[in-house]
């Protein structure tokens, strides 16, 4: 299969949905200029206008709640937030709006907007510019979300979000953009909800969203050099995410870690960690380890930045732990 | 341009105009320098320069007092060294080293100067504009006289933060005095690309506020406009929409100019280089018969000021990683 990189692969489901659905359309911030969206909407004004790839005044708000609008009034819109920190200037019509139109209404109207926004973090950039919001997202019914680590579900995710009929928060993260991997040229859509394993193993389950899902795959392999075989699960999607496959595969090796480049408190893992606590409860060999970014802002020296984000060392140690949990640990004496 | 509105001549004096110029000169020198550190990659802080632009802050701060507070923005090493920021922990805070104005946690797009009235200066588009507005209220409730300057450029007036903003302050007669600089662009695209006209000024007409549009690169004017805003503001006749009209020379970010990413400014460029407002006020000094000499030495003084400066920041140490954890809830407070 034909090899691009991750920003190439949201660019293609783009320029692919444009070309095939009058209904589409992409506005936000930074559509006509190569600085906010690296490669991943590149020339798409020069091929399909800017009457439908609009580049707009500084107003996410507006912006945000006209896409929702025109998505309730029967097209098909991308909205682009070259950050996720600039959308929160847009919650109300994501949280108020766009995530309960359809409830309050009965169904009789619905707003399937998709929302895509970037972490774009590191560089010295500092607390404004950094962070990783998807828990705040995921806590809201009416919502789906989804952070695909991959090419191949940078494509066929956007191409789902699009074709869903809900409003769905797209959530891609630079340092993934360079990453490459095989995608159809063709158009398919990867199943919002579904996680995928990326390594087979039966020792302990490392669950990992977005770009700590290359992380986790690195730790993966150097676990593997101690004798620990880890079996490796992209999330894919965090609203809803796949409890089945997560909690079978901890069934099966009895140890959890999740690895989320996010806060802890309330974060997507402790959800994980909730969740498969009840469903495996006496499965569980040792408590789910969670890797997490520290409690804090993110800084800008990058004195700071470097303990800041965690690494695929940080996946291993984590890892370890729950295994050195084997020795005292009563579940399996009892089992 | 639509109408201006002429200041009133305050007559500066002699030492004042010389101020004003050693301002301007300061941030020039600090920024330029700054570019090249970037450049060269010894800068990795986003920085967003504010050559072009050096009238407005050094206008504006020269017409507050200490304890007058400003507000910035990602654009706001200018406000800082104008409102009486050293350039010590600033230049050592864009370094991420532990003596920068914020222990090197901020970086270049925050910064603050509490001791001289810098309140904060943040990167997201107009969100200090009703924080502002709060500083003025407070300054309302305590009676202090003080007044607050929100810095913002025409971008900003975009948000929804702006309109509500300057609604509030009318309405309540808020001591506020909000400047916003007219450079044209919001990052890559041109003022007339995110509007039908470029008559920012004509907001403050729909609250009923003093509001002005006038030369950005003419210090003196700058000066004369915001201090009649101030005098408004502090006798309790409300807030003031200026409105400076400029242009900045380095790109969005960093030291390039934008060309390389398909901004089509080099007509204007030139064009403004010709209005450049530290040599405009450098030539007005001559004029009025402030000597070369006295002028050169001033330069030199401030060139120095720079040069100590980097030579601090390269010295300095780095934070300790454990230091990250601090200061995410406030110590002991009053
Ligand atoms: C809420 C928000 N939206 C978008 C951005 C990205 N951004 C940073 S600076 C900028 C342009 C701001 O233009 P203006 O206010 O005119 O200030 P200037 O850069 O011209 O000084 C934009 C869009 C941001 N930082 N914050």
């Amino acid at each position: 299969m034909r090899i691009i990189n991750y920003a190439n692969a949201i660019c293609e489901a783009h320029r692919q949905l444009l070309k095939s659905d009058p209904r589409v359309f992409i506005i936000g911030q930074g559509l006509w200029s190569p600085w906010y969206a690296g490669s991943s909407l590149k020339d798409l004004d020069k091929q399909f206008g800017k009457n439908r790839v609009i580049d707009t005044p500084v107003c996410e708000n507006a912006v945000t709640a006209a896409a929702i609008g025109a998505a309730i009034s029967g097209m098909r819109p991308i909205v682009f937030h070259p950050r996720m920190d600039f959308m929160l200037l847009a919650m109300d019509p994501i949280i108020n709006q766009a995530a309960n139109w359809s409830y309050m209404f009965a169904g009789k109207s619905n707003a399937p907007v998709v929302i895509r926004s970037v972490i774009n973090r590191g560089g010295e950039q500092g607390a404004q510019h950094s962070q990783a919001l998807q828990a705040l997202l995921a806590h809201i019914p009416g919502l789906k979300v989804v952070m695909p680590a991959t090419p191949y579900d940078a494509k066929g995710l956007l191409i789902a979000a699009v074709r869903d009929g809900n409003p769905v928060m797209y959530i891609d993260d630079r340092w993934l953009y360079e990453i490459e991997g095989a995608v159809p040229e063709e158009m398919y859509s990867v199943e919002i909800g579904k996680a995928a394993i990326r390594k087979k193993g039966k020792d302990v389950t490392i669950v990992a969203i977005s770009y700590m899902a290359k992380l986790a795959l690195e730790a993966g392999k150097a676990l593997a050099k101690n004798g620990i075989d880890a079996e490796v699960i992209d999330l894919r999607s965090v609203k809803p995410w796949d409890a089945d496959m997560v909690c079978s595969s901890v069934k099966k090796t009895g140890r959890l870690v999740v690895a989320e480049a996010a806060w802890k408190t309330c974060g997507v893992s402790a959800d994980i960690a909730a969740v498969v606590s009840r469903e495996a409860f006496d499965r569980l060999d040792a408590p789910v380890e969670r890797v997490t970014l520290p409690e804090t802002p993110a800084p800008a020296s990058k004195a700071l930045e470097a303990g800041y984000y965690p690494s695929a060392t940080d996946i291993v140690k984590a890892a370890e732990k729950t295994i050195s949990r084997r020795k005292n640990g009563l579940q399996s004496a009892l089992r | 341009m639509p109408k201006t509105k002429k200041a009133v001549s305050t007559g500066m004096s002699a030492a004042g105009q010389l101020g004003l110029y050693r301002t301007m000169l300061r941030i020039r020198l600090f920024e330029n320098c700054l570019a090249g550190l970037v450049e060269h990659g010894e800068v990795k802080t986003p920085c967003h320069l504010y050559v072009g632009q050096e009238a407005i802050a050094a206008g504006v701060c020269a017409a507050l007092k200490k304890s007058d507070c400003v507000w910035g923005n990602h654009r706001s090493h200018g406000h800082f060294l104008a409102k009486g920021g050293k350039m010590r922990p600033l230049m050592a805070e864009i370094f991420g080293k532990k003596s920068g104005c914020c222990g090197g946690r901020g970086g270049s797009m925050h910064v603050i100067c509490r001791e001289e009235g810098v309140a904060g200066t943040v990167p997201i588009v107009a969100a200090t504009i009703p924080l502002a507005v709060g500083n003025a209220l407070a300054n309302k409730l305590k009676n202090t006289k003080d007044v607050a300057v929100a810095f913002f450029g025409d971008g900003a007036t975009e948000e929804g933060h702006f309109q509500e903003s300057v609604n509030l302050a009318a309405l309540y007669k808020l001591p506020a005095v909000f400047v916003c600089e007219n450079n044209m662009y919001a990052s890559h695209l041109g003022v007339l690309e995110r509007r039908v006209e470029n008559n920012l000024h004509e907001f403050g007409n729909v609250y009923r506020m003093n509001s002005v549009r006038t030369d950005g690169n003419d210090v003196l004017g700058v000066y004369e406009t915001t201090l009649e805003a101030v005098a408004r503001a502090r006798k309790g006749k409300g807030p003031s929409f200026l409105e400076f009209m400029t242009y900045r020379w380095y790109g969005h970010v960093g030291h390039r100019r934008d060309m390389d990413v398909g901004v089509k400014r080099k007509a204007e460029l030139e064009d403004w280089f010709r209005k450049d407002p530290v040599l405009l006020a450098k030539n007005a000094l001559e004029k009025s018969g402030v000597s070369v000499s006295k002028l050169d030495g001033i330069e030199e003084q401030v060139k120095a000021e720079v040069a100590d400066a980097l030579a601090f920041a390269r010295k300095e140490p780095y934070p300790e990683t454990r230091e990250v954890s601090e200061h995410v809830y406030a110590g002991r407070v009053k």
